[in-house]
């Protein structure tokens, strides 16, 4: 750790970094646990419809994350910070390092995910950060037919048999706990929104809950109170399972450094 | 490159490579050449990703070197260009004709919520409007699947982004 005082700038730039770490770090995870149904989804279109999710959030990953270094200024790459960074390092929110459970788990947990970033990419289309802005209106169209696939299986699950019905409302009762770190506006957050590239999350979280309850009232579900408690991931605080995601995700770069190929 | 400009060299070089998933069509009547402009001797052409995943985005690059140092164009840069962001509106007329007549429907014009919930597709194959969506994603991340309720086949089309 550098003691002297910073400069403005540089305090700045460390702001930024955090919170677009925050960003990348979330993308890359849940892409990593989507990775994990290829192969193993009930039927061949929702299998490919994973895969295909999984890509779209390593690929926002992946221009989060090579942002990220640039602002660092230390010269890592997209690589290096996916790879070698530990657990403590990551800023992702704790609800994408979830285990997948059962599809309508899967479906619920994206569902959470995908309404929040249609909300978040569009806000961040508009900010100051002209890179960020140009990477949120990217990713913003994709996460606009995310947001398709999950709350139209969520609708179906939700309103189809007693068992499915009982599945996603099961794993809604678990996952809304961890939904309260997403809107939280933590102090990195003022700081990132004072300095205009981040948006107002109790704005985000009016049109996030008002989404929940409209999709869930088609869906014939109840919406869960969210209870405080989780750990909060963006800050490096984790659940369990991230180490697990991390040593089967880094283990190539770990056992054979620098690998190529 | 007697008798031709540096740029209209390049365009042509450019106009030539098929996409490395659906070679059917270049990468110019794709939309994801966004600029070639010369300077002196140079080039730097502008290049715009797809799909934040797909994974043919490298390859693409790939193959604009292979195919200008090919045509001894070799001092260029490529960048990329993220704003704005690839439309599949861009994708030439020439481009959807290619398309269509390898199988796959075009993406309908007018962006990401063209392909809203009650978008329809048109088959590729016998033209009929009676479509429905199997599925938001296919054998590639830029493609839905769909089946045709008049010839009864099943199709992919380009995703409207």
């Amino acid at each position: 750790m550098n003691a002297a005082p910073r400069s403005g700038a540089a305090v700045h730039d460390a702001v930024r970094f955090e919170y677009v770490l925050r960003l990348a770090d979330t993308s890359l995870i849940l892409g990593q646990r989507l990775g994990e149904w290829v192969g193993h989804a009930p039927a061949l279109e929702e299998d490919l419809g994973f895969g295909n999710l999984a890509l779209d959030f390593i690929g926002q990953a992946r221009l989060l994350l090579s942002y990220a270094g640039e602002i660092e200024g230390r010269g890592r790459t997209e690589d290096d910070l996916a790879f070698l960074r530990d657990g403590a390092d990551f800023r992702n929110l704790t609800l994408v390092e979830q285990p997948n459970g059962d599809f309508g788990h899967t479906i619920v947990r994206q569902y959470f995910v995908d309404l929040y970033q249609t909300l978040l990419f569009d806000a961040l289309s508009l900010c100051s950060d002209a890179r960020l802005a140009a990477i949120a209106a990217k990713a913003l169209k994709e996460s606009q037919y995310h947001l398709r696939f999950s709350s139209n299986w969520l609708v179906r699950l939700g309103d189809g048999t007693a068992e499915s019905h009982r599945r996603v409302q099961d794993a809604a009762d678990r996952l809304m706990r961890f939904t309260p770190e997403i809107f939280d506006g933590d102090a990195l957050e003022q700081s990132a929104r004072t300095a205009g590239f981040a948006p107002d999350g109790a704005a985000l979280q009016s049109g996030w809950e008002s989404g929940v309850a409209a999709t869930f009232r088609e869906a014939t579900l109840e919406v869960p109170k969210a209870q405080r408690g989780a750990p909060a991931g963006k800050r490096g605080d984790h659940s369990e399972h991230l180490g697990y995601i991390l040593a089967e995700m880094q283990f190539m770069q770990r056992a054979y450094p620098g690998a190529a190929w | 490159m007697v008798g031709q400009t540096l740029e209209a060299a390049t365009w042509a070089v450019l106009s030539a490579i098929p996409d490395p998933e659906i070679p059917v069509i270049s990468l110019v009547d794709l939309g994801v050449i966004r600029h070639v402009r010369t300077a002196g001797n140079s080039v730097e052409i502008g290049v715009s990703p797809t799909y934040s995943g797909c994974p043919a985005t490298e390859v693409i690059r790939k193959d604009i070197k292979a195919a200008l140092l090919g045509a001894g164009i070799n001092a260029f840069t490529l960048v990329d260009v993220l704003s704005p962001a690839w439309t599949s509106d861009w994708i030439t007329e020439r481009g959807a004709e290619a398309l269509r007549h390898y199988g796959i429907a075009p993406p309908v014009r007018g962006g990401v919520n063209a392909g809203g919930a009650d978008a329809r597709a048109v088959c590729p194959r016998c033209a009929s409007a009676d479509t429905e969506r199997i599925s938001e994603f296919g054998s590639t991340p830029c493609k839905s699947l769909h089946r045709c309720k008049t010839c009864r086949e099943p199709f992919e089309q380009f995703k409207c982004i």
